[in-house]
């Protein structure tokens, strides 16, 4: 029997099994769109049948990282910017767990920039969420680096000179295979979109707008938005990577003028995951690392019979 | 004493080949039945540049590269003169003979290259032949290479006149490089060993001196082995099979080692975007069930610092390697030093802890980095294997019967499912995985891995509740804070149980006492038998164990002698600063000798030392170390 028997237990799973018991206890003010994240995260696992004991939810740190506080499963609340590395390590130590990495906009395409160009790039099997609000939330309403220009602040008050970054055009250009963006205000749309995020094999990266009534006051709310899948002005073919970029740029253009696009902007189901390409070139083993500490009929090699002719 | 031992300096340029001919010609001394320790000089440069190897070879055992050497083969730097531009890097050419005259002792014997070489460029050359009565050979290696076909070949030219002379059996060499070298090259390469051989013979007299190989026996069979060797191997035989790097000199040793192994172990290697990755992606692997490493050198690892913390709040184990070189910033990257202690030692923010271990020998190597592993696996808390650029570059030899150990794969306090549904729950379901009230009282509460029924639970970098979420009440603070601290008197306990680690050498009721940590130990231990011989009475300690501190430990070998020299590789007495801040008395007995000019003690450094700072009672400078007299001195 394996050592890990929730793996693909799930089933009969029901939204509610993901709630904690306790009071949760984690703060986030009235309104705001993190809510939207936990709704449509246990709307999708619950879809899935995933069941709390199989799933690791890895996050940084902000109100975003404070998502763990909410939400029952396994958990690694990490430090600021660097929920993917550990995420990606566990998901080669134990494929068989379903991971999840979420933190913040300043999270993850700040502090955390690295990682994400690298995680993408690299196409681990897994689900990245970014908590896009703007702002830095938890360390009181700074600019951020999806702040739009010109966006006022304490530590920017003359308003910010520089450019919004294009989380989009990014995770495009570094290598992520599945790539969208959803809004806290439209839940169903959110929680189809993890769900497939997370069947995805592959990098799958979720930009996920979520308002901060409290820091961003100006902030659009990301109302109305258009889902451009169902929206009969954007035809394009989110499997070509030239119409997706194209795609992305007028999302990212349009959403400072007020036009909140979200949808699937890039799917490739054809490229392998990081996973496999190891795997491919035997530099990783079929079976789970993981469950081998766990099997007391494996057979542990040592250096005295593998490497020490070499030194005689 | 010149029959006692053979140092053979080989030098010549980056990229000429001259690790790999002096290791091969290590490893075939050593397979003749003789004890072996090189020591690798090289420049933070690729291709050219003036580097040497030295071989120590004696029939006793040798812990040092020893004073100064016997034997110079000078190849000649063929990359000194840049084609395109003429004469590029001036006349560095000469050097691999030139800047290696200093530290040859009397009656030494060189041999250069003279198609690559002029003798006659350096000045006061043959004044200094006569006067310290050198046997000089120039031969033309590098013609007798061109003819059998590529210039490389003449560091074979130079071992085979190197066998002439020295009177080494050739028959060692030769099984070594059929060994070793594929087909296609082992021809020629046999032909030129041979024809440098006679050539020799033939044509100059190689009795004219007396340094000549001495005989040895192994009574077991040994093993030609570096610290990184060590470290890697000792990861492995302690179930390790996950490592997560970025190259860093002289970290990238023990990285390349483990990524070229671990494959064929089923285990996985990871090279990743920086060094905050390297060892997030450790502490994702451990967590989710396997044994995982990591590591750096200085400025890469304090990269480390918060990923490090995050391991001991989240109790997470792991165990981090740092190959010490000299600093500040990036320093001198292929210089060793011992100045990262500190660092090492409190990096990272708040009331953390962490283990550290400072290996002082390649089978101390070995052994300590199987203990890290053990240790942060059963006591969840991040453990350090803390070594430097000597003892990870030098290669010794070992009994083969030293890594004869059976692998240890256990997770340490992890629980089953079956343990997992009887441990303590909350009311979701969540698992209390950091239950202050732990089974064995000693800090340790068994952990579950994702994936594990019943065993969710949530790990973060804040304070926490037994569950794990975040909590800020001061009577869990204080619950937690003291329960991790429990682990460090458990620690203790169970090292000064094994009482291996730390080495003492010498007469055990000695007048005086030397102290040190790392890889000065062996020439320290040198030094000690030497004084001994000399008449005085010495004894030495070497500290391995960094954190926790072997307190009662030192504290006796202080008491048991009349005053100290503490011996470290940095500028700012920071082994003796740890050592006073730890046992909080005898500042008055402790005084340093300090070497940081990028080369490693010697045992004479030491010898010097002692006699003049503490016999003779006399601060001067020395030319290469520093005295810091004692407290209150
Ligand atoms: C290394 C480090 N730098 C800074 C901080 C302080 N810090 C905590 S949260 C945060 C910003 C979080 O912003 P974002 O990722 O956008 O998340 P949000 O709070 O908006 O959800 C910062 C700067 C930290 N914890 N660690
Ligand atoms: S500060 Fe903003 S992001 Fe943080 S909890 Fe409040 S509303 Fe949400």
């Amino acid at each position: 029997m394996s050592a890990f028997s929730a793996i693909g237990e799930g089933k009969e799973i029901d939204r509610n099994d993901y709630t904690p018991g306790l009071e949760p206890q984690a703060t986030w003010c009235p309104g705001c769109g993190d809510f939207g994240v936990l709704k449509a995260l246990k709307g999708a696992a619950a879809e899935l049948g995933k069941s709390p004991d199989e799933m690791l939810l890895v996050t940084g740190i902000g109100c975003s990282g404070k998502l763990n506080s909410y939400f029952e499963s396994y958990g690694f609340h990490t430090i600021h910017g660097r929920s993917l590395p550990i995420a990606r390590a566990a998901k080669l130590a134990n494929p068989g767990v379903e991971v999840v990495a979420a933190g913040g906009d300043g999270d993850g395409y700040g502090i955390g920039g690295n990682h994400f160009m690298h995680s993408a790039r690299e196409n681990h099997d897994m689900t990245y969420i970014v908590f896009n609000n703007e702002i830095f939330g938890l360390t009181k309403g700074q600019t951020s680096p999806t702040s739009p220009m010109g966006h006022k602040s304490k530590t920017q008050p003359h308003g910010s000179a520089k450019q919004p970054l294009r989380p989009l055009s990014l995770s495009l250009t570094s290598g992520a295979s599945y790539i969208a963006r959803t809004a806290a205000v439209n839940p169903n749309q959110a929680k189809d979109i993890i769900v497939e995020a997370m069947e995805h094999d592959g990098f799958s990266h979720v930009d996920f707008l979520t308002q901060c009534p409290t820091w961003n006051k100006d902030a659009r709310q990301y109302v109305p938005y258009i889902d451009v899948q169902d929206s009969e002005d954007y035809d394009f073919d989110n499997t070509d990577r030239r119409e997706a970029a194209e795609m992305m740029h007028e999302t990212e253009d349009a959403l400072h003028e007020g036009k909140v696009l979200t949808g699937r902007y890039y799917v490739d189901s054809d490229r392998p995951s990081y996973q496999e390409e190891k795997q491919r070139i035997g530099e990783m083993p079929e079976e789970p690392l993981a469950e081998r500490y766990f099997d007391d009929s494996y057979e542990w090699e040592r250096s005295y019979d593998q490497f020490l002719d070499k030194h005689k | 004493m010149t029959n006692d031992e053979l140092i053979w300096r080989i030098a010549g340029g980056s990229g000429d080949g001259i690790a790999s001919t002096s290791q091969n010609f290590a490893k075939a001394l050593m397979r003749s039945g003789l004890n072996v320790f090189t020591h690798r000089h090289y420049p933070s440069r690729i291709r050219g540049g003036h580097t040497y190897t030295e071989i120590r070879a004696s029939a006793d055992p040798v812990k040092s590269r020893g004073d100064g050497y016997n034997f110079l083969l000078a190849l000649g730097d063929s990359f000194a003169r840049n084609p395109q531009q003429n004469a590029y890097y001036g006349n560095e050419e000469i050097k691999p003979l030139s800047e290696n005259l200093d530290e040859l002792r009397e009656g030494g014997v060189i041999i250069y290259d003279s198609g690559l070489l002029d003798a006659s460029e350096i000045e006061d050359f043959d004044e200094r032949v006569e006067e310290n009565n050198w046997h000089v050979y120039d031969l033309d290696l590098r013609t007798m290479a061109r003819e059998h076909g590529r210039e490389v070949m003449r560091n074979t030219a130079g071992v085979g006149a190197t066998c002439a002379l020295a009177d080494i059996d050739l028959e060692w060499i030769e099984e070594l490089m059929t060994d070793a070298m594929p087909e296609k090259i082992l021809e020629p390469n046999l032909e030129i060993l041979h024809e440098a051989y006679d050539m020799v013979e033939e044509e100059y007299d190689v009795d004219a001196h007396d340094v000549k190989i001495p005989e040895g026996e192994h009574d077991e069979e040994q093993v030609l082995m570096s610290g990184s060797d060590a470290i890697a191997y000792g990861a492995i035989d302690e179930g390790c099979r996950f490592i997560a790097g970025y190259p860093m000199t002289p970290w990238t040793e023990v990285f390349t080692i483990m990524t070229q192994n671990l494959p064929e172990l089923g285990g996985i290697s990871e090279q990743v975007e920086d060094e905050i990755a390297a060892a997030a992606l450790a502490l994702g692997a451990s967590h989710a069930g396997v044994k995982a490493m990591s590591g750096s050198s200085g400025g890469g690892f304090a990269l480390m610092s918060e990923p490090l913390g995050l391991a001991e709040m989240t109790e997470t184990p792991v165990v981090l390697v740092e190959a010490m070189r000299a600093g500040p910033s990036t320093g001198m990257p292929t210089k060793p030093e011992q100045g990262d202690l500190e660092h090492v030692l409190y990096t990272s923010q708040g009331d953390s802890h962490r283990i550290v271990f400072a290996p002082g020998t390649v089978t101390e190597a070995y052994t300590q980095t199987r203990k890290a592993f053990k240790i942060a696996y059963e006591y969840q808390i991040p453990s350090i294997v803390l070594y430097d650029q000597k003892l990870g570059g030098e290669l010794v030899n070992v009994p083969a019967s030293h890594f004869d150990e059976d692998p240890n794969p256990s997770l340490g306090s992890t629980l089953t499912e079956e343990e997992i549904a009887d441990a303590p729950h909350d009311e979701s379901g969540k698992f209390s995985r950091f239950r202050y009230d732990t089974p064995e009282d000693n800090g340790v509460a068994p952990r579950s891995i994702p994936g594990q029924k019943g065993g969710r639970f949530l790990a973060t970098g804040n304070e926490h509740m037994p569950e794990g979420h975040i909590s800020e009440s001061p009577e869990n603070r204080v619950f937690q804070m003291d329960k991790r601290m429990r682990k460090l008197e458990a620690i203790r306990e169970e090292l000064d149980g094994d009482g291996v680690n730390n080495t003492l050498h010498g007469e055990e009721d000695a007048q005086y006492g030397f102290l040190t940590f790392g890889s000065s130990q062996g020439t320290v231990e040198e030094a000690v038998d030497r004084l001994n011989d000399a008449g005085h009475s010495v004894k030495s300690l070497g500290v391995s164990e960094m954190a926790p501190y072997p307190v009662e430990q030192v504290k006796e070998f202080i008491e048991s002698v009349d005053e100290v020299l503490v011996v470290e590789m940095n500028a700012s007495a920071q082994f003796r600063g740890l050592t006073q801040k730890e046992i909080g008395q005898y500042g008055e007995k402790l005084s340093s000798l300090l070497k940081y000019n990028g080369n490693p003690f010697e045992p004479e450094d030491i010898v010097e030392g002692f006699e003049v700072n503490i016999v003779e009672n006399d601060d001067h400078p020395h030319t290469r170390t520093k005295f810091v007299p004692a407290a209150g001195d």
